[in-house]
Order: C-alpha cells, then sequence, then structure tokens
C-alpha cells in the first residue's frame, strides 16, 4: 500500500499523509513509516477527528470521545492522502473531506482505505485500497491494530 | 437511559464527578478548533440559541456567543431588562414565546436564583445557566476547572481557596460543588459579612485571614468585589478592603509555595486584587478566558447531542 | 323561628369546660340548648346521627386575608366565608391590609355588611393600627371598634416605630381589643425570602435570619408589660420565639401568640426546589423550629392555630422565586394538616387540637364561640376524625389554589359547619340524615 501511495503522488515531495481518528492514524503512521524505510524521507502525517463533522450529532451517544486533530502545517498545494481503516457508507470520508477544507485548499486529495466492505451511500470511491471484503449488512468488519488493539488483526463480525 | 448531562445545565451541585469529568474532557479538543485557521465546526449547524440576557453581562455573553457560533449554530441575543416590566410576568411570558417559535436551546442569565431551573422545567429547550442571581454559574466553575487542571494537572488533592465576597457570589458556589466533587479542597476567606450562613457544613475551610488562606492554598480564586456592597454596608471601604483582605505581591510573597491566581472578571485592580499579581507569573487569568469559550462548546455540544437511542441504532449500521 | 336541630350520638369535645364523652348537642333558636347524652328529639327537630364523629365548637380563626376590597380577582368575603366554612370554621378575622385599606370605621362596616351578605362564617374585622398601614399616625381604633373591629394590626407589615407599637398597645387598653403585630425586623430582613441558613445558602437567597423575628417578639414583649396592653404575636415562627414568649407568660405580661399549620409541618427544605409555594413571610424554618413550636402549642405558650390564609392568582407564583409573592391559602386544610401531623403522628391529644382552634383563639380575641355552654351562640363544628382525603386544589373553595399541600393525604375534616345554628357547609358525604 505504501508503493501504491508513493506511485498516486508521484513520490514524497507534497506528500501528506492524514489519519482519521482513531485507527486511520496508526495505519498513515505505518504507512508513513514504510516510505521512510524505504526512501529515506520523512512524511508528514496528521490526524483527523471528524466528529464535529458529522450529519448525525442526536448519534453520536451519551459519551461522544473527540479525538485530536492535528494538521501538519499549511495544506495549500500539497497532496493529502486521507488513511482510514475502513470504507462503508462513505459519510465518514465525506466529513473528512469538508473538514480539511477548512483547513487549506490541497492540490489533491486521495483516499486510501486498508478494507473497502461496499454499502457506500455516497459517490466516494477509494484510490489505494488494501483489500475489497464482501460483507452482508448484518454484518461489521473490525480493523484491530496493535497499537491500540494488542495485536493486528481484520474481523468480521456477524450479528449485532 | 438519560443524555449525557441531562436536558438543562443549571448547576454544578446537580451534576455527577463523571458528569463534570466528561465536560472538562470534551472541552480538550474545542480548544483545537479555536487555534484553526476556520474556527468553526459545523457540529451544531441548523441548531438554534437564544441568548436570553436579563442582566448585563458582556464576558459572558461574548464567550458562549463565540462558543455558539464556533459550532455553527444560529443565534440570537436577547437583551431583556428588568426594570420596565416586572421580571417574573417577563420570564413566564418569555419561556412561552421562545417555546412557540421552536428554538433549541436557551442561554439564561437572571438576577433571581432558580431562573434557569424555572425556565428549564417549562420548555422543551436546552437550558443552560449563564447565572442565576446568587445561585450558580456553572460554565464558569467548568473553565476555572479547567483552567487549574491545565496548570496543575490536576485537581484532586489540591486546596483551592475562594476570597472575597462569597454571600454573593454564583461563582464560589459553583465552585464550591465542583472543586469538592473532583476532590479538591475548598476553602474560603474573607470577612465574615461577605460570608453566608452555614457555609462551613458544606466541607469547605473558613479563614479570616487573607494571609491564613494564603499559607494554604495551592490556588488563589479570587472574587469580583461588587462596590456597591459598600454602600449596602457589608464593608466600610474599599480602601480598608484592599489593606485587609486585598491579594498583593507582599502578601503572596510570603506563601510556602508559588500560587496559581485566577479571577472570574471584570477585575477590580487595586480593590481586590493588585495589578501586579493580576499581571504576574502565576497569573492564569487570560487562560481562563480562553477555556470559557471551550468549555461552553463542550456544554452546548453534550446538551445537543447524545440521544443514546440513536446512537445504539446508529452503531448497529454504520463503522 | 328555625326547626330545632339534633346532633346526635357524637363524641362531643368542649375544652373551655374540659367536657370530653358521648352526647347530644340540641341547637335552637340558634343557641345551644342542651348538651346531654340519651337527649329526645323534640318535635319537628332535623336529627343529625353524628356517630362516630367529634362535636366540638365551631373552630375560630384569627389570621386570615380575604383581599376584599381591592383584589376581589383572588378572593372575596363571600368566596373566603365559604372556603371557611368548608375547613370548620364559624369565625374568622380579617386582616387590614386590604386596597383600600381598613383603616377606618366605613371600611370595617363593609366588611360587615359583606360579611352578613354571605351568610356563612362569621367574619370580624380587624383594623389597621395605622392610617394606611404606613406605621406613622394611628388609626381610630373607637371608632372601628365601634363599627366591629375586634382587634388592629398592622399585619403584612411589621410596627417599626416602638413609640407607635407603645401609643397602640396604650390606646388599645381604653377598647379592650389586642395589638396583632407581624413580628420582623425590617432592616435584617429586608430583601429576605426564605429562612437564613444552609437552604438559603445553597440556594443563593436571601435569607431572613430568626433574630428579626426575635428582635421584635421580645420589643412587643417589652412593651405590653410596660403598657399593661395585650399584644397578640402573629405567626409565631422560630424556637426562640417560643421562648421568649413562654417566659414572658411565666411573669405574667399579656401576650398571645398563634402558630400557622405550615410553620408546625414544613421546613426551608421546601424551597429546595425553588417552589414558590414554600415561600412565605415569616419563612419556613428548621426541624427544631417546629419541634419547639410543636412543643409550645401543647403547653399553650403558643395560644392558637391561625392559617394565615393569603390567597395570590394562579400566576403570581408562576415566577422566580425572589419574584413570587409571600403566603398560601390555608383555611380549607389547616385541621387536616394540622389533626394528621400533630395529634395522629405527634404529641398533641384532639381535645387540646380543638382548644387551640376553637376555644383558645375565640378568648384570646374575646369572640362569641368557642364553647358549648348551654346558652352559648350556637357555632359548632362536626369533625370526621378518620377519613383520609387527599387535597386537590381544583376542589377548594377559596378562588385561589396557592397551596402546598397539594396532592397530600390528610385524616380529618369538617364534616358539618354551623354559625348560630344555621349549616354554612355539609361535606357530601355527612353523616346520614
Amino acid at each position: 500500500m505504501a508503493v501504491e501511495v508513493l506511485e498516486l503522488a508521484h513520490g514524497t515531495d507534497r506528500l501528506v499523509l492524514i489519519g482519521i481518528q482513531r485507527r486511520g492514524v496508526e495505519l498513515a503512521e505505518r504507512i508513513a513509516r514504510l516510505i521512510e524505510q524505504d526512501e529515506g524521507v520523512v512524511v508528514p502525517r496528521g490526524a483527523l477527528d471528524i466528529t464535529l463533522y458529522r450529519d448525525d450529532l442526536e448519534t453520536v451517544g451519551p459519551k461522544p470521545v473527540i479525538g485530536e486533530t492535528r494538521i501538519p502545517g499549511d495544506l495549500g498545494g500539497k497532496h493529502v492522502v486521507i488513511v482510514d481503516d475502513v470504507l462503508y457508507t462513505g459519510r465518514t470520508v465525506r466529513a473528512a473531506l469538508d473538514e480539511l477544507a477548512d483547513f487549506g485548499r490541497p492540490e489533491r486529495i486521495s483516499l486510501c482505505v486498508l478494507v473497502d466492505r461496499g454499502g457506500r451511500e455516497l459517490p466516494i470511491q477509494p484510490d489505494v485500497v488494501g483489500t475489497k471484503v464482501k460483507v452482508g449488512d448484518g454484518e461489521r468488519v473490525d480493523v484491530l491494530v496493535e497499537e491500540l488493539d494488542g495485536r493486528d488483526e481484520v474481523d468480521l463480525v456477524s450479528g449485532k | 437511559m438519560t443524555a449525557a448531562l441531562g436536558k438543562d445545565l443549571v448547576g454544578l451541585e446537580r451534576l455527577s464527578p463523571d458528569q463534570i469529568r466528561l465536560i472538562l474532557d470534551t472541552a480538550e479538543p474545542f480548544k483545537e478548533v479555536s487555534e484553526r485557521p476556520i474556527k468553526k465546526v459545523p457540529a451544531l449547524r441548523g441548531k438554534t440559541i437564544v441568548n436570553l440576557f436579563f442582566e448585563a453581562s458582556t464576558r459572558t455573553r461574548i464567550s458562549f456567543e463565540f462558543a455558539e457560533k464556533r459550532l455553527s449554530a444560529d443565534t440570537v441575543n436577547v437583551a431583556a431588562s428588568g426594570s420596565a416590566v416586572q421580571k417574573g410576568e417577563t420570564l413566564v411570558d418569555t419561556a412561552r414565546n421562545l417555546e412557540a417559535m421552536r428554538i433549541d436551546m436557551v442561554v439564561i442569565r437572571h438576577p433571581s436564583s432558580g431562573a434557569a431551573a424555572f425556565l428549564g422545567d417549562r420548555i422543551r429547550s436546552n437550558v443552560v445557566n449563564a447565572g442565576d442571581g446568587k445561585h450558580e454559574h456553572p460554565t464558569q466553575a467548568l473553565l476555572d476547572l479547567l483552567t487549574i487542571r491545565d496548570k496543575h494537572g490536576k485537581i484532586a488533592g489540591l486546596k483551592v481557596c475562594l476570597v472575597g465576597d462569597v454571600l454573593h457570589s454564583r461563582v464560589a458556589r459553583s465552585n464550591i460543588w465542583g472543586l469538592s466533587k473532583l476532590g479538591a479542597e475548598v476553602g474560603v476567606c474573607g470577612p465574615d459579612t461577605l460570608m453566608p450562613r452555614g457555609i462551613e457544613e458544606l466541607g469547605v475551610c473558613r479563614f479570616r485571614r487573607i494571609e491564613e488562606a494564603i499559607e494554604w492554598a495551592d490556588v488563589l480564586n479570587v472574587l469580583r468585589l461588587q462596590l456597591e456592597r459598600m454602600e449596602m454596608g457589608f464593608i466600610p471601604s474599599v480602601r480598608e478592603y484592599y489593606r485587609v483582605f486585598g491579594v498583593t505581591l507582599e502578601r503572596l510573597e510570603k506563601a510556602p509555595r508559588p500560587l496559581t491566581i485566577m479571577h472570574p472578571g471584570p477585575m477590580n485592580r487595586g480593590v481586590e486584587i493588585d495589578s501586579r499579581v493580576a499581571d504576574g507569573p502565576h497569573s492564569v487569568i487570560l487562560d481562563q478566558v480562553t477555556n470559557g469559550v471551550a468549555v461552553r462548546m463542550a456544554v452546548l455540544y453534550l446538551l445537543a447531542g447524545g440521544r443514546p437511542e440513536l446512537a445504539d441504532a446508529a452503531k448497529r449500521g454504520a463503522e | 323561628m328555625t326547626r330545632p336541630l339534633l346532633l346526635s350520638g357524637g363524641r362531643v369535645i368542649d375544652p373551655r369546660r374540659g367536657f370530653d364523652q358521648p352526647a347530644d348537642v340540641l341547637i335552637q333558636d340558634g343557641k345551644i340548648a342542651a348538651v346531654k347524652a340519651g337527649l329526645g328529639a323534640p318535635d319537628g327537630a332535623d336529627v343529625r346521627d353524628v356517630r362516630g364523629h367529634v362535636v366540638a365548637p365551631g373552630l375560630v380563626d384569627v389570621h386570615v386575608h380575604l383581599r376584599e376590597p381591592g383584589n376581589e380577582d383572588v378572593e372575596t368575603i363571600a368566596t373566603g366565608a365559604r372556603a371557611a366554612a368548608a375547613g370548620g370554621f364559624s369565625a374568622v378575622c380579617a386582616m387590614p391590609n386590604t386596597d383600600p385599606v381598613t383603616d377606618n370605621q366605613a371600611a370595617v362596616g363593609f366588611i360587615v355588611r359583606q360579611s352578613a351578605r354571605a351568610g356563612l362564617t362569621r367574619v370580624y374585622p380587624i383594623g389597621a393600627i395605622s392610617v394606611g398601614q404606613r406605621g406613622e399616625r394611628l388609626s381610630e381604633f373607637g371608632e372601628m371598634v365601634g363599627a366591629g373591629a375586634v382587634a388592629v394590626s398592622d399585619d403584612g407589615r411589621p410596627v417599626v416605630s416602638s413609640h407607635l407599637m407603645r401609643t397602640a398597645l396604650e390606646y388599645a387598653r381604653t377598647f379592650e381589643i389586642p395589638v396583632a403585630d407581624h413580628c420582623e425586623e425590617p432592616t435584617l430582613a429586608s430583601g429576605g425570602v426564605m429562612h437564613e441558613g444552609l437552604v438559603s445558602t445553597r440556594l443563593g437567597l436571601k435569607g431572613i435570619p430568626a433574630a428579626a423575628e426575635e428582635i421584635m417578639v421580645q420589643r412587643d414583649i417589652l412593651l405590653a408589660e410596660l403598657t399593661g396592653g395585650h399584644v397578640h404575636l402573629c405567626h409565631v415562627s422560630t424556637r426562640g420565639s417560643v421562648e421568649l414568649i413562654r417566659r414572658a407568660k411565666q411573669q405574667g405580661i399579656r401576650v398571645t401568640a398563634e402558630v400557622t399549620p405550615h410553620h408546625l409541618t414544613l421546613t426551608d427544605q421546601a424551597c429546595e426546589t425553588y417552589d414558590t409555594h414554600a415561600k412565605m413571610s415569616p419563612p419556613l424554618r428548621e426541624a427544631a423550629d417546629i419541634a419547639a413550636l410543636r412543643q409550645g402549642l401543647k403547653e399553650g405558650v403558643i395560644d392558637c392555630v391561625a392559617s394565615d390564609h393569603a390567597p395570590h392568582a394562579y400566576d403570581a407564583k408562576e415566577a422566580a422565586f425572589d419574584d413570587a409573592p409571600f403566603g398560601i391559602i390555608g383555611l380549607e386544610t389547616a385541621f387536616g394538616v394540622v389533626h394528621t401531623e400533630l395529634v395522629l403522628n405527634g404529641g398533641l391529644t384532639l381535645p387540646e387540637l380543638i382548644a387551640r382552634m376553637s376555644s383558645a383563639p375565640a378568648a384570646a380575641f374575646r369572640l362569641p364561640g368557642g364553647t358549648l355552654q348551654p346558652g352559648a351562640v350556637a357555632d359548632v363544628v362536626v369533625l370526621d376524625t378518620t377519613t383520609r382525603w387527599s387535597v386537590d386544589p381544583a376542589t377548594l373553595r377559596s378562588k385561589s389554589r396557592n397551596t402546598p399541600f397539594a396532592g397530600r393525604t390528610l385524616t380529618g375534616r369538617a364534616a358539618l359547619t354551623l354559625v348560630g345554628g344555621t349549616i354554612v357547609h355539609e361535606l357530601e358525604a355527612a353523616p346520614g340524615r
């Protein structure tokens, strides 16, 4: 995936990786580290919490946890790659695009996800995909990362 | 199950320690929003908030207004003076009118204690108390708590002393509840004429001499002395008050440890606080103002959101 | 000539004579004709079987506000008298803080006439101590008494000037009427809306300290001693006041005192939710005050229970606590509240309660009634002391609804109220005819 990201961005010159809270942040971090190993270049990376940009505030729940948003410098003229774990309805990405727009005007924004489970409700497609899975309506895809969950795993969870 | 804070924020006496911590934790990310190039998020887009101020207040109203605008809410300011019409009638009628206009939230400041609860009991919209009489001013105490936590990294175990006119202070009452719920030790210091009856029974230490309070405390929250108190005979003169209770540099230099200095504003320099202290290295008075916007954003956000039944449904579907 | 009426088989309690036994009470020509077990009914008599009930002298309330003239939208003499009758009262004394103030013979005469027109519970006027209740110049006590006033008071406002209080006590001696004072030192009470204590501190409401009342209680006692006049202390609310009155009575000073049902049963904690129905003057105090007031009432240090019935428009109390008026209605709940809380759950006996609500107040204000002595005026109440009922403000006869006892279940209420031998109130499920 790191290679694909590099190809997409034509190198590291203007590349900025932005992970979506929470697991997207860890994935962005890993991609950045891989690029660093291969190319010897430190890629600027950031984190984005889209809670405040959701279109469903009332469903946020009784104890909404808002994560950190950290944008590395001015995004003007940059190629921003949004990184997230699972792409489903596309609403999170929609919110992330809105939020990024409030931070500046990148030259280009791409989307990189580990798992595309289908089921889009908005016209949003990823540029880089780790894997595609076919998932039923009642099922859920859980991505676990070592940094947060103690192990790396993609689970297909059925039922509620 | 109820929402995070319930329908209204009337005071800290009614909140649990967990609810207070949730507000403070939620305020953290909102601090960052105010640092963005575009200081605005769409979280409360389409919500209508009325700022209903029956009492003049510049800084609280502006702070709320910034918080609302940075959350993209639509806001209307209503400044109702209590003098023209009888206050009580205005409040009931105003409540009914607001209800009829289908607004989502009311931020109310009123000279009568209990006015926020009164309004909250009568309308379906969320009500945020921005100060009711001498009762509570919860968002001020929350921003004080956040500022203390920023500065000291904790609240539990700290000794915080409220200095001055506790009798007439809603800020003092909210602070006493908030600090004690989060495990701080609370002191009060001032002349007996400015202390309410039975204050010790709320679990606070009582100091009659400012020197003793300074020796005891980690944090001094210096309350504003309303100058009209002097005319009402609670203190003989401003000069004497400053001499006996003023928080001066000379007094602070004798403290066994550096004290964090807070003030809810607006300050009377040279009355309750020495300018050199207010502007000194241990003053966090401007941090309080900054935190005020973040805390109010957190409160509005938490009151507007949090319908758990929908949250569960959403979780089942999405992500 | 009206039909004779026989109340048959009840428990007859006449505190003034120490009478408490099953007996029949015969009423003829508006007077008590006989009280005796096994009385036969005269020809054509209306016979009421009141077995299981208590027959007592009609209750007397020396402190009510009937708002007429001036605020007939919240109460009138007729509606107040109807509420009083339903509460078992055969006589009430109306305070003069009307609009205009009842401070002259014409105003007093108006109340007497309105009372006669209503033909229900007797309404005795109390005249103002000072013209316009302004606390400056004495009103014409002589002319007011001539027109029917039974006492003088500036109630609602304390008599601030000690000189005025002294002259009132001295001047009232000529007419043998009590001077009733609302004891509150105004500079201490200024701006206060509830009892000063922990609850007021927490709620951020300005308190009225107990000392504000006690200073004036002691002043009035000293002036009564100085003048030999009769001072009546309205709605005593603190334990300190009870102690001051106890000592004064031991010294033989002419002081009488009243306490309200709410001060006997509610504390400042009722203000907790900013419920404006808990806002009254004097304010609701603490549990220790309730205990002292109950003890004082039992001993007779406090002579009587008075309702301080104070109607307000339905929306006046719908306000922030600071902005709402003081006072609650009480005529229809007074007996039930005190009977439930003090007799059934407390240390007062039923004959003691009846004494404090009939013979004692009648004696304090020198009113007819308050006894079942043959030959006395037939002001009588039949009390159902066992039936539980729930206070529903919508069913009250008063024009106003401002009661803190809404929804309370009480035991005991008037089944039958007689004024001068005429039935002025009869409970629907009254004892059978």
